[in-house]
Order: C-alpha cells, then structure tokens, then sequence
C-alpha cells in the first residue's frame, strides 16, 4: 500500500504542477507540452484506481488526437507573440474582468464537489446497482453503453458528427485553376489513346499536330 | 522493505532480460534490413564488418557514441534533446505488453491492446518536439508531415484492430492470441491484414511513405539537425518500433506464438521462437517493399489513407459485426 500511495503522490504532484506550468509558462508551446504531460499523469492516476480503460482512452484521444492538432495549431498560428502581448499591454485589463468570471464559476464548481464527497458514504449505499467485480471494467463498460445508455451514446456521436460538418462547411472554399488528379481515368487509358506510331518517311518528316 | 527490495530486482532482472534482447534485435534488424534491400538491387550490401558484416550495426553505434552532438544555437535545448530520448523510450516500453508465449510477457494487462495503440500514438510527439524544437524550416516542416501522416494511420490502424477485437472479445493480448487456436486472423480477415501491413508501414515512417524525410524535398526530415547518438536514438527508436509493429501484426493475424500446424516437429519448437519467426517474416516483408516501391506523393498518402483505408476498413468492421450477429459466434464471455 506504501507504494500505491508513493506512485500516487508522484503523479498527482506531477498533474498539478504541469497544470500551474499550463498557465505561467510565457512559451505558448510550452503550455501546450505541459498540458499534455498533465493528460499523461491524469490517464496514470485513472488507470491507478482501477480504470484502465478510461485511462488508455483518454490517452488515445486526448494526447494521441487532440493535443496533436493543438500543439499544431500553437505552433502554426504563432500565439506566443500574442500571448507575451497580452502579458504586457495596457488594453489587457479589459480581459481581467472576464477571466475572474470564469475563475470565480470554476472555484464554487470545485468547492460544490469537495463538499459533495462528505455524502461519498449515502451515495455509495444508494446505489442498487449490483455489481460484478469479476468483469473488467471494458467489460461493463460495454454492457450498458449499447444497451442502457445507447440513445446517449448515439446522441453525442452525433453532436460531434455535427461539429465536424459545421467545421468543414466553415472553412470549405472554392478554388479556381486547382489540378485535380483522376485516379480512374489514369488507370483507364488504353494504349491506343495514348500511344500512336506513325511511319515516318526519310527526309519528308512528320506533322504531330495534325 | 526486503521484501520491496526483491520484487523490485526481479522486476528490474525481467526488464533487462526483455530489453536488453529487443536492443540487440533492434541493431541485427538494421544489419538485416540493409542486406535485404542489397540483395534486391544485387549489391553485397554491409559484409566486412564480422562474420557475413554482421557486426556492421554494433560498429555504426561505435562510431555514433563517439561523434560530438551538436546543440543548434537558435534550438530550444530542453526539447531539443528530450525528443530523441521520448522517441527512444516510447519504441521500449511497448514492449512490455507483448507475449512471447503463454507466461511469458511482462505484464499481462486488461488492457494490451489499448496500451500499444496508446504508446504508438504517443509516438508521435518525439517527432513533432525534435521538428519544432531544431528551430530549422526542414525539420519543421518534416515534423508537420509526419505527424499529419501518423495521425491519418492511427485512424484505420485502430478500426482493423477493432476488427479483430469483435473476433476475440477481449483486450488482452494474451487472449487474442489464445483466440487464434483454431484459425489465424489472416485468413477471414485478410483484407484487413493487407491494409493493416501497409498502414503499418505509413505509421511507421517507412518506404514508400517515407514522406517526412524525403531527403530530395526535406533533407533529412525532423532529423536534419540531429547529431552523433541524439541520432542514433531516433534511429534505434525507429527501428525498434518497426519491430514493435511486425510484432504486433503477428499477434492480430498470424496467432503470435501458436505453431502453425500442432504436429510432432512444429509443436516441440518453444513458442517465443514462433513468435521471433514471424516477426522476422513481416519483417523481411517490410525490407523487400522497401526495395520495390517508389516513393508516394504526399496528396496520394493522404487520399489512401483517408479516402481508401478508412471507409474499406470501416465497412469491413460492419460486415464482421454483421456475420458474427448473424451466426451467432460472438464472443460472450
């Protein structure tokens, strides 16, 4: 148990530190590793409490997808000019107001869940699921995602089906003079549309373009 | 704490004993590699160095460890030298999930399968750090293709596992071996073993999608500045995951280390060295496509895998879930 709790400090020490570093690092990309490296050690500590599945995912997807396409797009669009601005700009007062909103929401939401935990025990008692313990959490997690839960499922497949058909109308755009390649009529062409032998008379020459 | 103590060197002992193998194999696959792709373009390839240049690998890392590494001036040194070592240990730790015969594996995980795919989508970020860090156009832009091209593999990599996923019923890895008994994946599954080879190959930056260090456009790709064993690094975590995908290959379609027939001179052989065959077979496979094939255009990888892969392999995870519904053959456990 000593080093289950060991394991567990460094990776939380490590979340929360990489999550502070997020938001001082001055270099944009840098937040972006650190946050990554946060993804990391939170899959750890999921995986830690006995939901590997839920960890490995959010592996795959979070670190593996989504922070590929982010750090491209830090890495691309040169946010750190923007972002040193905004650190020393006088005008960035106006986005203070803002951010302690937002700060101010996600505080009583954190403080809401740590006062939730002292009913952990009522909650737990009323739970009327029977579990099974010797089914790996893959396991049950199938068993209701297509079954109980299966209108839910489907229904967040396409919220994200939509978002990605709003994103490719968004930034879809006609080009003119663009080269496009048609795989079928290459492979389709005979010789004979291609290739034409002409005999040709000595000193008399031959038109091509004719 | 004794009793720490000794979990601890027997863990450690284990490691070595698997690593330390994977790291040889690593440099003979390179050596096997170049002899390969010699003998198809009837040249001798290395032979001067030991016995048949056996040893041409082990003289190669000499030479590397002893080069000086040089830092680029305008790099971002921290990065610029993790990336290499996050290429390095990601290509080693993959293989602690993989079983070389029934008690045989590291860790046996609920979850194998997932964690190789985890650890090889991480892959990625080693290339994309050493690019941008080498504050360079070439590596930069290298990096930017790599990344799109290993993320674009990842997809239909991921669908033909869960092909093979519907079949067994488990994410063991273990138990998708132990599923094959009767029938290897290869044979109702073949489309998808093809497309899984050849996504293999993309996802491993290797020829003919070796677009990210298409030394004509890009010098060398997100190596350009790389130096002496920073090199030598990428190199080896290159090569290790090749390794890593024959592996893994050989695991979904060509029942890990179950002896193809069960009759007297096949089944006394131990199972790690059925294993280590047909690694060494997909292997001998990717040298020889790596002789053969022209290089693909970067607009050509990017329909193949998104235009072709992805709706075949996809249909493909329809008509097993279908099949298998139909007859009743899923595997309920």
């Amino acid at each position: 148990m000593i080093a289950h709790a060991v394991v567990f400090y460094i990776f939380s020490l490590i979340a929360i530190v990489s999550a502070i570093m997020v938001t001082v690092s001055r270099n944009t990309v840098h937040s972006v590793f650190f946050l990554i490296l946060d993804f990391i050690s939170i899959s750890c500590l999921f995986i830690m409490i006995g939901a590997e599945f839920l960890g490995m995912i959010m592996l795959i997807v979070y670190v593996g997808a989504v922070a590929v396409l982010f750090l491209f797009v830090v890495m691309m669009l040169n946010v750190a000019q923007q972002k040193n601005e905004w650190f020393v700009a006088s005008d960035s007062s106006s986005h203070i107001p803002i951010g302690l909103l937002v700060s101010l929401v996600i505080f009583s939401e954190l403080l809401i869940v740590i006062g939730g935990w002292k009913y952990k025990d009522k909650l737990q008692a009323s739970i009327n699921v029977n579990l099974d313990l010797n089914l790996t959490n893959t396991q049950s997690l199938g068993n209701v995602i297509y079954t109980d839960y299966v209108h839910l499922f489907q229904l967040s497949g396409m919220v994200l089906l939509v978002a990605m058909i709003g994103a490719i109308v968004l930034t879809f755009r006609k080009r003119s003079g663009v080269k496009t390649q048609s795989y079928l009529r290459q492979i389709s062409r005979e010789r004979n549309e291609g290739v034409e032998l002409i005999d040709v008379e000595t000193k008399k020459g031959v038109k091509i373009d004719a | 704490m004794p009793e720490y103590a000794s979990i601890l060197f027997s863990e450690v002992l284990k490691i070595l004993m698997l690593l330390i193998p994977v790291l040889v194999s690593v440099a003979m696959i390179v050596w096997l590699d170049r002899r390969v792709w010699a003998f198809v373009q009837k040249r001798r390839g290395p032979n001067v160095v030991g016995p048949f240049g056996l040893l041409q690998s082990l003289a190669d890392a000499l030479k590397y460890i002893f080069k000086e590494i040089i830092i680029p001036a305008s790099s971002n040194k921290v990065i610029f030298i993790l990336a290499p070592i996050i290429t390095m240990t990601l290509a080693l730790i993959s293989w602690a999930v993989i079983p070389f015969s029934e008690d045989f594996v590291l860790a046996d995980i609920n979850v194998g399968i997932l964690y190789l795919f985890a650890v090889s989508s991480l892959g990625v970020y080693g290339i994309i750090m050493g690019g941008w860090a080498s504050n360079s156009k070439y590596p930069f832009l290298g990096a930017i293709r790599s990344a799109a091209q290993m993320v674009s593999y990842e997809v239909s990599i991921g669908i033909i596992i869960i092909n093979v996923l519907l079949c067994v019923g488990s994410l063991n890895l273990s138990d998708i071996v132990k599923a094959q008994e009767n029938v290897w994946y290869i044979i109702p599954l073949f489309p998808m073993f093809v497309i899984f080879f050849i996504s293999a190959l993309a996802e491993t930056n290797r020829p003919p999608f070796d677009l990210p260090e298409a030394e004509a456009e890009l010098v060398a790709g997100y190596q350009t500045e790389y130096s002496g064993m920073m090199y030598a690094m990428f190199w080896l975590g290159e090569y290790a995951n090749i390794l890593l995908m024959c592996a893994l290959g050989s695991i979904l379609f060509l029942g890990g280390w179950l002896t193809p027939i069960d009759i007297f001179p096949f089944n006394v052989i131990p199972s790690p060295i059925w294993l280590i065959l047909k690694i060494l077979l997909l292997f001998i496979l990717f040298a020889l496509v790596k002789a053969i094939v022209p290089r693909y255009r970067y607009d050509q990888l990017m329909r193949l895998g998104w235009k072709v892969f992805l709706p075949l392999s996809l249909t493909w995870v329809v008509l097993t879930a279908g099949y298998l519904m139909y007859f009743d053959l899923l595997p309920v456990n």
